[in-house]
């Protein structure tokens, strides 16, 4: 048996890759690449669309269709490919601040219209590219580049988001969770429906500096010791929560996807 | 078929016209005065095997509209003033990713809500300018139910063409307009589809430079793999800041449209061709008919009156504005604007000595005749 290294998807020519040093980014796209080879993906079958980031850059080095767009707007696009031909594998790639903060609009309509679109959410917990700036999944009282008091504002669960919004598989992982963050990816790319990964990854040059921890190795051992699964998580008191990470597949049904339906209202349109 | 001419509305005709065109995928936002597009559309696509699908916005609507595209189908949007306004970001990336896809746009008076929902003829800078980055684009104006036909055909057969976002520049006066039409068999009227790559897989490039400035452009799903990006890019279509590079593509950007301007611009005249005129008359969209009926009555009292109608807005037809309207003594420019957006492209071509009249009227009520009328005889 040979070993799955992902190494086809990627595009060796623009390696090394642009991001920091400690960033998780690297991690999340080795482990989709492996779970694409793993899953008998082809370059031809598979469309990779991202949007405006760090995260969003991954398309650069992947060797798949991809499509890369503007800030926040990943969803729409890759919903516009699967809608139109539904025989595609469409991943979505965006950060905290591209999918759920400027797209989060799309983000939740995405996961109501239940399109067979697998959105890997890498949430760093603010802006890195454009140095560190707050967004919608800044922990409240974080120091950030546009709150250097504190946050005033409260972070987003992303992933009750997308399940009150009627996504059909929501996973969330860290990348220390190594093996949680491959077997995610290959579930939600397996499911039928929109599917999301939540990776928690760490910012060590603009999150983990400002707000005291560091080294990056600092900010994967605090992943570590902060992610726990649900029987675990479930007995914490809500102060604890809040200090934790739930980790692992939190939803995983199978309402029909918008495709389906939508073959539906052809048949329908035909008989009248 | 049945060959009998039918009541139906610029907005119907425009949704019947997509199809006929080819496109079976449409993704937008219901807005007033444009919704009856969608309507149609929700309709008639999945008949014919096509999609509608009724986005959270307009920005997602260009989003799905260029994401389809690249699959493989003709592909568009339709809108109306704010709806119009929120599309511009995604409408650059279809420009830069030189993806095909329609724009309807039925213009609404504004800013913002403004006069929810008369007509207007005040988007045509927006249509232009609307996007950040330098850009050249395509528009059509039509001036009445059959031209609301014909010239969505037509804007799906640019688009294709030369890869490029085409805006379809209908006023409020054509789209709930009614009149008589026959729908056109099909093979009547041209449709064009994109080229599509012949070559090795292996060798295809989305952005290959080649001598009309127009590369084949492959379908998601095919043997031909690609990348299609928001950033500047290489020919091989992933991301490239070389200055080198940079100034290549806006140059191509630009040259494509300039350089088969023939093909895309496309003006009538009206009673326009004796040697000189007293009065011209250049109008474009719902008020191109207001002109007509005032040239007629400046006709019967004597008056050398004709009119040039600007069927194609973007690029503007500077020869055929040239051609007639110096020989003209004066050109009058009636536009539901203040500021007088065609008027002002008028003046750039004809020179600063030239007679030009404006006729603007902003109030979301229709230019009349006698508006026009008015306005001549205070400059005779």
């Amino acid at each position: 048996m040979s070993f799955i290294t992902g190494r086809k998807f990627i595009n060796q020519e623009a390696l090394p890759h642009m991001w920091c040093q400690g960033c998780g980014n690297g991690t999340v796209l080795s482990a989709l690449a492996r779970t694409f080879e793993q899953l008998k993906y082809t370059n031809e079958d598979t469309v990779v669309v991202t949007g405006i980031g760090c995260w969003g850059k991954a398309d650069d080095y992947l060797t798949t269709n991809a499509l890369h767009v503007t800030h926040g707007r990943a969803l729409p696009f890759a919903t516009g490919i699967k809608a139109a031909k539904p025989e595609l594998h469409v991943v979505a790639l965006m950060g905290d601040g591209d999918g759920t903060t400027i797209g989060g609009n799309h983000f939740i309509h995405s996961a109501r219209r239940n399109i067979d679109i697998t959105a890997i959410i890498v949430n760093n917990l603010n802006y890195g590219m454009t140095g560190g700036q707050f967004s919608a999944t800044t922990p409240h009282d974080a120091i950030t580049a546009t709150t250097a008091f504190g946050n005033p504002e409260r972070p987003f669960d992303v992933c009750a988001l997308a399940e009150a919004a009627g996504a059909n598989y929501v996973a969330r992982t860290t990348i220390y969770n190594g093996r949680l963050l491959r077997s995610s990816i290959k579930d939600a790319l397996t499911k039928k429906g929109f599917s999301l990964v939540e990776v928690i990854s760490p910012c060590p040059t603009q999150f983990g500096r400002r707000n005291k921890i560091n080294p990056a190795v600092e900010m994967l051992r605090s992943l570590r010791d902060k992610a726990v699964t649900k029987d675990v998580f479930d007995k914490l008191s809500a102060e604890e929560k809040d200090n934790h990470i739930l980790i692992g597949s939190l939803v995983n049904k199978d309402a029909a996807d918008f495709n389906t339906r939508y073959e539906e209202i052809r048949s329908k349109a035909l008989q009248k | 078929m049945d060959r009998t001419p039918r009541l139906v509305q610029g907005n119907q005709a425009i949704a019947a016209a997509a199809i006929y065109a080819g496109a079976r995928f449409f993704a937008g936002y219901p807005i007033t005065p444009s919704s009856e597009i969608a309507e149609e559309c929700s309709k008639k696509l999945p008949k014919v095997g096509g999609m509608y699908m009724q986005m959270e916005d307009e920005i997602a609507s260009v989003g799905a509209m260029v994401g389809a595209a690249l699959t493989g189908s003709k592909a568009f949007t339709a809108t109306s003033g704010p709806g119009f306004s929120l599309m511009q970001e995604n409408i650059g990336m279809a420009t830069i990713g030189e993806v095909p896809c329609v724009i309807i746009n039925v213009q609404r008076s504004g800013p913002s809500t403004g006069l929810a929902t008369k007509p207007s003829q005040s988007d045509l800078m927006q249509i232009k300018w609307g996007r950040h980055g330098d850009q050249a684009i395509i528009a059509l104006a039509p001036a009445s139910v059959a031209e609301c036909f014909a010239l969505t055909v037509k804007a799906f057969n640019l688009a294709e063409k030369f890869r490029t976002p085409v805006i379809l520049a209908a006023d409020e006066i054509v789209a709930h307009m009614r009149e008589n039409f026959i729908e056109p068999l099909p093979g009547e009227l041209e449709v064009i589809d994109r080229k599509k790559p012949s070559g090795p897989p292996a060798q295809y490039r989305p952005f290959e430079p080649s001598e009309d400035m127009v590369s084949p452009l492959a379908a998601y799903g095919s043997e031909y793999v690609f990348h299609i990006t928001s950033s500047m890019c290489g020919p091989e279509g992933y991301s490239n800041n070389d200055p080198a590079n940079a100034t290549w593509k806006i140059k191509q950007l630009h040259e494509k449209i300039a350089m088969h301007r023939d093909e895309i611009v496309e003006t009538k005249t009206f009673d326009a061709d004796e040697a000189q005129l007293d009065i011209l008359l250049i109008a474009f969209g719902g008020t191109t008919r207001v002109a007509r009926a005032a040239a007629l009555k400046l006709r019967q009292e004597g008056v050398k009156a004709g009119v040039l109608q600007l069927v194609t807005v973007w690029p503007f037809a500077d020869l055929e504005v040239l051609k007639y309207g110096s020989k003209a003594k004066t050109v009058v420019i009636p536009e539901m604007n203040y500021s007088g957006q065609i008027a002002d492209e008028v003046k750039r071509v004809l020179g600063p000595a030239a007679d030009i009249r404006r006729v603007n009227k902003y109030n979301g009520e229709v230019i009349t005749p006698q508006d026009i009328l008015q306005v001549v005889k205070q400059s005779n």
